[in-house]
């Protein structure tokens, strides 16, 4: 069991005071008249290159991800490496297409994907659509950061709920005060925390250990690289296109939106897909994390057996920090951690919040009602998108959370027609897109409950290939198909379409 | 006016398919050697194509600018 170390408690608290006032205090940076949503909800768009860049890293770079990754690869080898890959090509689809977003949200005043659906296709139901799997995607999304904060928690020998609930508490105090502009200006400090912990520990860690061939020596020989170098095989079609449907989905996911609508400029959105991926470079030396764990041998110690026997491999980096770092350097890795997970879970809130707020609540029940009644909606919605979030934590449901992450990957992809191809062509029609969507979302949650919904690839067999395929990609090939054909037929037959936006609205 | 739409396609655009074909086309770094001090080729390669990729981010972003 991990002993209280007073010195690392200390530096974490201290740390999580530091951003608790920072949280409240953001209310009044570039001050603006919260009771507008595009002022809580997008910080006003006022965001300019680089808070866009530490608030889109400390967004999409969450403390889950710092855990779970290295943890794979602690556990899986080479296989958990598909999140550099992904990460890189990840921001040429956001070079490509969130600049478009960003002119055409600003033109329109739209605060999130769903916004743009409806202006663009003139079409609620598929607005509504896209908006549910939003929110439905960003929910287990949320519980994970709290899994996240909960595995440096018990590292640090504070056990039982109260400290999580306290730390939620907190959070949700200061993101309804303070909306968007409290992540952003607590994402400076996590960010920077990071940097500082992963640069000591790739210097310090491999010196300790004797080096990086020694720590690649501890890996099982078979887990050093995938399987075998055929592109069709196993690891190596697996790997790519968990990749590449990873990338594809990165974007459309709700709180990569509100990070880029509240961008000050297009420039701004552009110069950060070129920046953003230092965070990339800082993700893979995370991965590598994982074996160093492997070499320093922490699973076999007995001081971390509990820690797992509690969260199995997620246990790694906290072990690895324990056991390599002084308690100071540790209160602070871990502070790294746990306001990693603050910031996304402000934002994932904020940006389910408005989803709510601006595209079923008022599309639905109140359209008439003021801008300041629809801020207001969303503060509280960001409430009880926290409070159940936290529930389904401490109800024990965190392998439910996990295996829901894993599904929300696959749906938010879907809504990759009506969003990104949306903003190049309205030749797709709403119906066929709707229709596309849902038998993507079938198709792809069929898929992963062929495997009890534990892997997210499924084995496609084409003719004499079998070939692993990541379900998001091949569901949304499904989807695809089924969208452009739909429109085909549906374009021939008469009838009205309407779309509120123009040409000219995505270029300026 | 050159008649071409801002934020339309250009030549340079296709340069943004190179970090595909580097990173995805699993055989081109699925060893273990070489080596970079220590670091086996397969990882060493995907954090430099991470850099790559922005370096051709940057490339095109600045073509983009005289639009």
């Amino acid at each position: 069991m991990a002993h209280l170390d007073p010195v690392a408690l200390g530096v974490f608290i201290a740390l999580f005071l530091f951003v608790t006032v920072l949280g409240f205090f953001a209310s009044r940076w570039r001050r603006g008249d919260l009771s507008q949503l595009s002022e809580w909800g997008l910080g006003g768009r006022r965001f300019g290159s680089v808070v866009t860049w530490f608030l889109l890293g400390g967004d999409l770079y969450t403390a889950y991800t710092f855990v779970a990754v290295p943890a794979l690869m602690f556990g899986a080898g080479a296989v958990g490496f598909f999140a550099v890959p992904y990460a890189a090509v990840g921001y040429v689809f956001m070079f490509l297409a969130c600049p478009r977003m960003w002119s055409v949200a600003r033109a329109k005043g739209y605060v999130t994907g769903a916004d743009f659906v409806r202006g663009r296709f003139g079409s609620r139901s598929l607005a509504l659509a896209v908006a549910l799997t939003g929110i439905v995607a960003t929910m287990p999304y949320i519980a994970l950061q709290l899994v996240g904060m909960e595995v440096v928690l018990a590292g640090l020998g504070i056990h039982g709920e109260w400290p999580l609930v306290i730390a939620f508490v907190i959070l949700a105090a200061y993101t309804y005060a303070s909306g968007l502009r409290a992540p952003a200006m607590i994402a400076v400090v996590k960010d920077l925390l990071i940097y500082a912990t992963v640069i000591a520990a790739v210097i310090i860690i491999p010196a300790e250990l004797g080096g990086f061939g020694k720590i690649f020596a501890a890996v099982a020989p078979g887990k050093v690289t995938l399987p075998t170098d055929a592109f069709v095989n196993p690891g190596a079609f697996s790997y790519a296109t968990l990749a590449l449907g990873s990338a594809m989905a990165l974007f459309l996911y709700p709180h990569a939106a509100t990070g880029v609508m509240s961008s000050s400029s297009r420039h701004a959105v552009k110069r950060n897909a070129v920046a953003l991926p230092a965070y990339s470079i800082v993700l893979g030396l995370v991965a590598l994390l994982g074996t160093m764990a492997l070499a320093a041998g922490v699973k076999a110690m007995p001081q971390y057996a509990d820690g797992f026997a509690r969260f199995g491999n997620n246990y790694a980096v906290p072990a690895l920090f324990l056991q390599m770092f002084p308690g100071w350097f540790v209160g602070l890795a871990f502070a790294a951690i746990a306001i990693g997970a603050l910031v996304p879970a402000a934002i994932m809130s904020i940006a389910c919040a408005n989803l709510f707020t601006r595209n079923i609540y008022r599309e639905f029940f109140k359209p008439d009602c003021t801008p300041a009644h629809e801020s207001q909606v969303a503060k509280i919605v960001s409430l009880f998108v926290k409070a159940g979030a936290l529930v389904f934590v401490l109800e024990g449901q965190a392998t439910t959370a996990v295996e829901l992450q894993l599904l929300g990957g696959i749906w938010i992809i879907q809504t990759l027609p009506s969003v990104f191809l949306g903003l190049y062509t309205r030749w797709l029609h709403p119906r066929a897109l709707l229709i596309g969507w849902m038998a993507g979302i079938l198709a792809g949650t069929a898929m992963a409950a062929a495997s009890g919904f534990k892997a997210s690839v499924y084995v496609l067999h084409l003719g004499a290939f079998d070939l692993p395929c990541y379900a998001a990609l091949s569901s949304l090939i499904l989807n695809l198909a089924v969208s452009v054909a739909l429109s085909a037929v549906l374009n021939a037959m008469p009838g009205t379409r309407s779309d509120a936006t123009l040409a000219e609205d995505y270029a300026a | 006016m050159d008649g071409r739409q801002k934020g339309g396609f250009r030549l340079v655009h296709l340069l943004l398919i190179v970090p595909f074909i580097g990173t995805l086309w699993v055989p081109f770094y699925n060893r273990a050697l070489p080596d970079l001090a220590g670091i086996p080729f397969f990882y060493w390669y995907q954090i430099l194509w991470v850099a790559l990729t922005a370096l051709i981010l940057f490339i095109v972003y600045v073509a983009e600018g005289r639009e």
